[in-house]
């Protein structure tokens, strides 16, 4: 054992009971004081990083400043935000972004609870096959960006490649504009689809197995277990899954940036990348501000749900 | 308990609720399942594969119509310019990866240091709406980096952070904390206080307790925990691109990225270095593989 402290020597026990009140009412104390100097760092941390420069970002979204301008910022009050809200670009953005998240959050869910499923009933190289399956998920977004991008190249692709093979036309995936947003959705639930998986498989997992046997007693079908025992039991987890890649997706900007860059045109432009452009090659900080302040509402929404599914989840 | 690859791919033999009559039926549609799960495992992985394949191919073959999957000439060539430049000594690559090491590491480590206390305090002690502050710190986590770039950018040009390390190391402690806090929080909670109040009957105070019972038990814990913060600063791209630009301080992610800025892309020295920069994050993802479930939820799903 290791050596106590100096102060309480032989009798440990002896100089606790000694003073009986004491202790309780100044270990609450050292207790509170514990607690405020283990957290606060943390939390000014947090504070200085990230709260701090969105109420930076607040401020600037009711003036006209610019980065590069320099100058002092004008108040404007809320002509960014008017701007921005009846701006048609920005509705296109919007448009684009709501297919993007809603195409691939919809397909990886799909996939992924597919692939859960099937390795749930597998007796066999379960282990191998969820390892396998899980490699996307760890790659960086830049070189799964890059990568497809070599593949789908119109060119020299391998993914035209084999289409030729095939004796079907080549698809210039990235550079035209119906193709280049699906590409980016079949990248992303590429990359994603195994995340969908690996939640899937730990819900499917954790059904209790009496459940499925009272059922086979009683004869039910494939599917009437499927639907009653199966799905009920899992539901919870993947909506958790679902919300949290739909705020991921909602994010999302690297993937946009090596992939297509936005284009061709603008028809790959998420908000995400449509505030990077406004920020940084057009210069024009407070409308940004205010652009990146409305997306941050969303993501506050989104966030606010995913928690409380997160809440009930670990209450039941 | 969290739940573990390990755990979800061990139990126990087949759940065989097919009845007598309908086996044979129950055959054919297990490999048809097998089927199905070998093409979906085939186009998954593909991707990675290719990568390998044009990593070790010459360039002739790297641009072959139509593509060569078999047949063609091996060649470390595209790995040893990953790490030698052009003209003999170290190329930019590696000079990148080096970069990446000592943000992510660094990054890493003050995450560490301010988030297990913290997560530790937030399961002991009684903190006033301790539930809101939970929630805020893992919202924080959820914010579009595009958006905070743009006053980090601004706040780091005031005070010079731009092109700078530690500017990195920052913001991505920042964006580590809220993940520590909350992965490590399950961590502790599976740890009995009762460890704790028994110490302190031994004259042992609350803090050396923490220290000396409480903390080498979280060890593991802690383990799994910095090897998902270290994945996540070494695949961070955004805040990198934004706030770095010179070859002494920029990561590996905006440096693999930059291979493709020319007007002829190398694409086997894109793949060789993308293997290399990949590789790291594969093995230690395959060593927390038990935490996967809740390290992908920034700590949120474990049960």
């Amino acid at each position: 054992m290791s050596d106590p402290v100096p102060l309480t020597t032989d009798h440990p026990g002896q100089v606790a009971s000694a003073t009986p009140p004491a202790p309780g009412g100044s270990r609450r104390l050292s207790d509170r004081w514990l607690a405020v100097a283990f957290i606060s760092p943390a939390l000014l941390l947090l504070l200085a990083m990230s709260v701090f420069p969105l109420l930076w970002a607040l401020y600037l979204s009711f003036t006209d400043y610019s980065a590069t301008r320099g100058g002092a910022a004008h108040f404007v009050w809320f002509e960014n935000y008017t701007a921005i809200l009846t701006s048609a670009q920005v509705h296109l953005r919007a448009l684009t972004t709501l297919i993007y998240v809603v195409g691939a959050v919809v397909l990886q869910t799909v996939l992924g609870f597919t692939i859960a499923y099937l390795i749930s009933r597998r007796t066999h190289g379960r282990g191998l096959l969820t390892t396998l399956f899980l490699v996307p998920m760890m790659l960086s977004p830049v070189v799964v960006g890059l990568f497809w991008r070599f593949m789908l190249d119109a060119q020299f692709g391998v993914i035209n490649s084999m289409l030729g093979s095939l004796g079907l036309e080549q698809v210039e995936w990235l550079t035209r504009q119906r193709t280049a947003l699906f590409s980016l959705i079949v990248v992303d639930t590429w990359q994603w689809t195994p995340f969908i998986m690996l939640i899937a498989l730990a819900g499917l997992t954790a059904v209790p197995k009496y459940l499925y046997e009272a059922a086979s007693i009683d004869r039910a079908s494939e599917w009437f277990r499927f639907r009653t025992i199966t799905l009920p039991l899992v539901w919870p987890l993947l909506l958790i899954a679902v919300l949290f890649r739909a705020i991921e997706a909602f994010r999302l900007f690297d993937l946009v940036y090596i992939l297509t860059s936005g284009g061709p045109g603008v028809s790959t432009e998420t908000l995400s990348f449509h505030v990077y452009k406004v920020a940084f090659l057009g210069f024009n900080t407070g409308t940004a501000s205010a652009y990146g302040i409305l997306m941050v509402l969303i993501v506050i929404v989104l966030t606010q749900l995913y928690l409380r599914y997160l809440n009930k989840l670990k209450e039941d | 308990m969290a739940i573990s690859v390990d755990e979800a791919v061990s139990t126990g033999p087949a759940r065989d609720h097919t009845p007598p009559a309908r086996r044979f039926g129950g055959r054919g549609r297990a490999v048809l399942e097998v089927a199905l799960l070998a093409v979906l495992a085939v186009v998954m992985l593909f991707p990675v594969l290719w990568m390998i394949e044009t990593s070790i191919k010459e360039n002739r073959d790297v641009y072959a119509i139509p593509a060569k999957f078999f047949g063609f000439k091996v060649t470390l060539d595209h790995f040893k310019d990953v790490f030698v430049a052009s003209g003999g000594g170290r190329s930019a690559l590696s000079a990148a990866f080096l970069n990446s090491v000592v943000v992510a590491g660094v990054s890493t480590a003050l995450a560490t240091v301010l988030g297990v206390p913290a997560a530790w305090a937030y399961s002991r002690f009684s903190v006033k709406a301790k539930k809101d502050q939970l929630f805020f710190i893992l919202s924080t986590r959820f914010m579009p980096p595009v958006v905070v770039v743009i006053p980090i950018f601004l706040m780091y040009r005031q005070v010079g952070l731009i092109d700078n390390k530690l500017g990195l190391i920052l913001i991505y402690t920042a964006f580590n904390v809220p993940f520590t806090i909350w992965m490590m929080k399950g961590f502790v909670d599976e740890v009995p206080a009762e460890y704790e109040d028994a110490a302190m009957l031994d004259g042992y105070t609350r803090l050396q307790a923490f220290w000396r019972f409480t903390l080498p038990l979280l060890l593991p814990g802690i383990a799994a925990t910095a090897v998902f913060a270290l994945i996540f600063s070494w695949n961070e791209f955004v805040f990198a691109i934004f706030l770095t630009s010179s070859d002494s301080v920029r990561t590996a992610p905006p440096a693999i990225a930059g291979l493709i800025g020319g007007t002829t892309v190398d694409w086997g020295l894109v793949a060789a270095a993308s293997i290399v920069f990949a590789l790291p994050v594969l093995v230690f993802a395959y060593l927390v593989r038990k935490h996967l479930v809740a390290g992908v939820t920034l700590g949120a799903v474990r049960r």
